[in-house]
């Protein structure tokens, strides 16, 4: 067949998509019943304050921490929202994705113009890179850092860089570009449950369980 | 059959003036994507031309492309390209019918053997020795084979003959394939081979692609997928009047809304320009009328490779073609059949491990120390 | 196209591509003034909304020449308000365009008589003396 180019994109567009899907549903749930399973010895202590909802209390709070003005910590919290915020505007406000997701799901939601999310991808994209820097030249985070680190780095940056380059019609025409943005973006998907990327599940858990946890420890002050 | 006179001579035989001749031209170049500024050039070239013999082989296919190119009404440039071309044989438009018919192919072949064109519209049958389609008796791939051994180069017309289109749509039952396919498997000999897809193509751009034989005596500059770039270098996407309401994000949402109305982008209602590569957006449909954009309806894709399976027509672009229903509802039981499996292991670890637990008193750790 | 002028210019459908258009022509314009040497914009491979069109026709207007040309179908050669662009429409015989022009320069090429028709035509007047 002459399309290889085109088969590539029905593949991803098709099959490839179902895989991705199921991959990732699969993972996602094992991996919710394998943490949730081991469950949390019960605390038969009293507690130390008798209030409600700190753990939704702190998965709130947790997610607006600005601690912007210590020279220490600028750059990994101002260059993490930056990367966060613009990888979900390129994610959830594209009109094609949201198009995507209105097929699958049976609802959507109004997007932006698409030179507006080309601009965020670009700053998302800068920004990824300023973490990859960040992360390879600062020795505690080098050390710290192990190649799932930066498999889950890769596997998030490469949907954002073909999705760019194919809009930009760069490097290959664009019919393989977009297949090859659908294989980036479902090889994230298969992949999340069982690399650092499943965080965006288990953080809400961690945050409303170390909420929960700190309201019943401790003296009251 | 080809004669010795030029494009120009002929011309001025039927009392075209220069102007005629170079409002001609000016027409060609800009078909041919080209600046107005190779105007001259061409004139001088086209011309000079000479007819070439044409040999058109129908297989599988349904005329739609033949219906395209006969669309066009005297005098056009289309019909004005034809008339610099000798046809030899096109058993759907020729007078002879039968033996004469073949007998005219078989001439044109010995007669202009080494220089002659071949368009093909039509996919090859190949499943059960191609008895699905033969002519006069012959096969469709015998008589291909034939005929291309002694061509110049190879002109496949429309979709069909480009990738198999139609007939080649999940699930093949005749086993179709291309013309390119063929010249790669080795079946048929290997010529310069032109894909004009399309379904059908459009006539300005099958009687461009020879204007350009003609104006320049050889095949023009070719894609990937074997397409020639002044018509196929840019997606209708990219050419679009409307892409500048995609990028605005104004959509049409349904075929009657205001933004339909309006004109604005067919994205959301399964256009699929921005993977289609054409000339409908600047060289247009029925004269340069219009194109199905303009006319409000999304591109179908029909220029690319396996368009009938490429999901819906009316599906966005960006939605996946295969349902996914079951195989979520399928991956999420067996990963939750999976997860309680694993939890449960984790379960009995940590019951084994309280079992073997052995209370230890100060004493004796003090001994073991 | 005369019909078309009472239309309005629906502003909802223009595409914003008229402007890069005009621009065009203004630089060939200067060009022509300065070096004598013009340009064409050929119309037809733009994307212009029917609106787009509409707009650029009524920017550039109507001039004080407008000449038509019997050959292949007619064709219509007519300056524009702006002197030294000329809107050049090709139709074939049934009216159908064929290729459309904004040619900037003092006088369309293919209005000028050719010398190989003058040698043409020569020869028939001279045909025609002789009786």
């Amino acid at each position: 067949m002459s399309g290889g180019e085109t088969e590539l994109l029905q593949w991803a567009r098709g099959p490839g998509f179902v895989l991705a899907i199921a991959v990732f549903v699969f993972g996602v749930v094992l991996r919710l019943f394998e943490i949730l399973g081991l469950g949390r010895q019960a605390d038969l202590s009293e507690a130390r304050e008798k209030k409600r909802g700190s753990g939704w209390q702190t998965i709130l709070s947790r997610s607006f921490n600005f601690s912007v003005f210590n020279p220490h910590t600028a750059l990994n919290y101002i260059v993490g929202y930056v990367f966060h915020l613009g990888l979900f505007a390129c994610i959830l406000l594209l009109i094609p994705h949201i198009e995507l997701i209105r097929g699958v799901l049976g609802f959507g939601w109004p997007g932006l113009p698409t030179p507006l999310v080309d601009a965020i991808a670009v700053v998302t994209l800068l920004a990824m890179l300023v973490k990859l820097v960040d992360r390879v030249t600062s020795p505690v985070k080098r050390l710290l850092s192990t190649w799932g680190d930066y498999l889950a780095w890769l596997l998030t940056f490469l949907p954002l860089l073909s999705g760019y380059l194919a809009y930009h019609h760069l490097l290959w025409p664009y019919p393989t570009m977009l297949a090859l943005h659908i294989l980036s973006a479902e090889l994230l998907l298969a992949l999340l449950p069982f690399t650092r990327l499943m965080h965006a599940f288990t953080l809400f858990f961690a945050r409303w369980y170390n909420g929960e946890i700190f309201s019943r420890k401790g003296v009251a002050s | 059959m080809a004669d010795e006179k030029t494009l120009e001579q002929r011309l001025r035989q039927q009392g075209i003036s220069r102007r005629g001749f170079m409002k001609f031209c000016a027409a060609t170049a800009s078909m041919l994507a080209l600046p107005q500024s190779a105007v001259p050039a061409i004139a001088e070239a086209l011309g000079k031309a000479k007819r070439p013999s044409v040999i058109w082989l129908s297989f599988q296919e349904c005329t739609g492309c033949t219906e395209s190119l006969t669309r066009a009404h005297l005098p056009t440039i289309e019909s004005l390209i034809f008339d610099a071309i000798s046809l030899d044989y096109h058993h759907t438009l020729q007078a002879a019918a039968g033996q004469a018919a073949e007998q005219a192919r078989e001439q044109a072949m010995k007669q202009f053997h080494g220089s002659y064109l071949v368009a093909v519209d039509g996919s090859v049958p190949m499943k059960d020795g191609g008895l699905y389609s033969t002519i006069a008796g012959v096969s469709n791939l015998e008589m291909l084979r034939e005929t291309v051994e002694g061509a110049a180069a190879v002109i496949a017309i429309g979709t069909c003959a480009s990738y198999g289109g139609l007939p080649h749509a999940s699930p093949n039952p005749t086993g179709a394939v291309s013309v390119e396919e063929l010249m790669a498997s080795g079946e048929i000999e290997t010529r310069p081979l032109i894909n004009v897809p399309g379904c059908p193509p459009i006539p300005v751009v099958i009687s461009g692609v020879l204007a350009h034989y003609l104006t320049f005596g050889a095949i023009p500059e070719l894609d990937q997928l074997k397409r020639p770039k002044s018509f196929y270098g840019d997606s209708i996407h990219d050419r679009c009047y409307r892409r500048t309401f995609y990028d605005q994000g104004k959509f049409a949402e349904t075929f009657d809304d205001e933004g339909a109305r309006n004109g604005w982008c067919l994205y959301k209602l399964g256009c699929k320009g921005p993977t289609t590569h054409n000339a409908c957006a600047t060289t247009k449909w029925n004269g340069g009328v219009s194109f199905p954009i303009e006319s409000g309806h999304g591109c179908l894709g029909c220029s690319e490779p396996d368009f009938w399976d490429a999901g819906g027509f009316y599906q966005v672009l960006s939605e996946p073609t295969s349902p996914l229903g079951g195989a979520a509802v399928g991956a999420a039981a067996v990963g939750a059949a999976a997860g309680a499996a694993v939890a449960w292991q984790n379960l009995k670890k940590r019951d084994e491990a309280r079992e073997a637990h052995e209370e230890l008193t100060v004493d004796e750790l003090e001994k073991h120390s | 196209m005369a019909g078309l002028e009472g239309i309005e210019i629906n502003s909802e459908a223009l595409s914003g591509n008229v402007a890069p258009v005009l621009h065009e022509i203004s630089a060939l314009l200067k060009q022509l003034l300065h070096s004598g040497e013009g340009g064409t914009v050929d119309l037809h491979s733009l994307p212009l909304t029917p609106d787009d069109q509409r707009l650029l026709r009524r920017q550039l207007g109507e001039g004080e020449v407008a000449a038509t040309l019997d050959s292949l179908g007619r064709s219509e050669i007519r300056e524009t308000g702006i002197t030294g662009v000329w809107w050049v429409s090709h139709f074939n015989a049934n009216g159908e365009l064929m290729a459309e022009f904004v040619e900037v320069t003092a006088i369309p090429e293919i209005l000028k008589s050719d010398p190989a028709d003058i040698e043409q035509a020569l020869l028939t007047i001279e045909e025609r003396l002789k009786f």
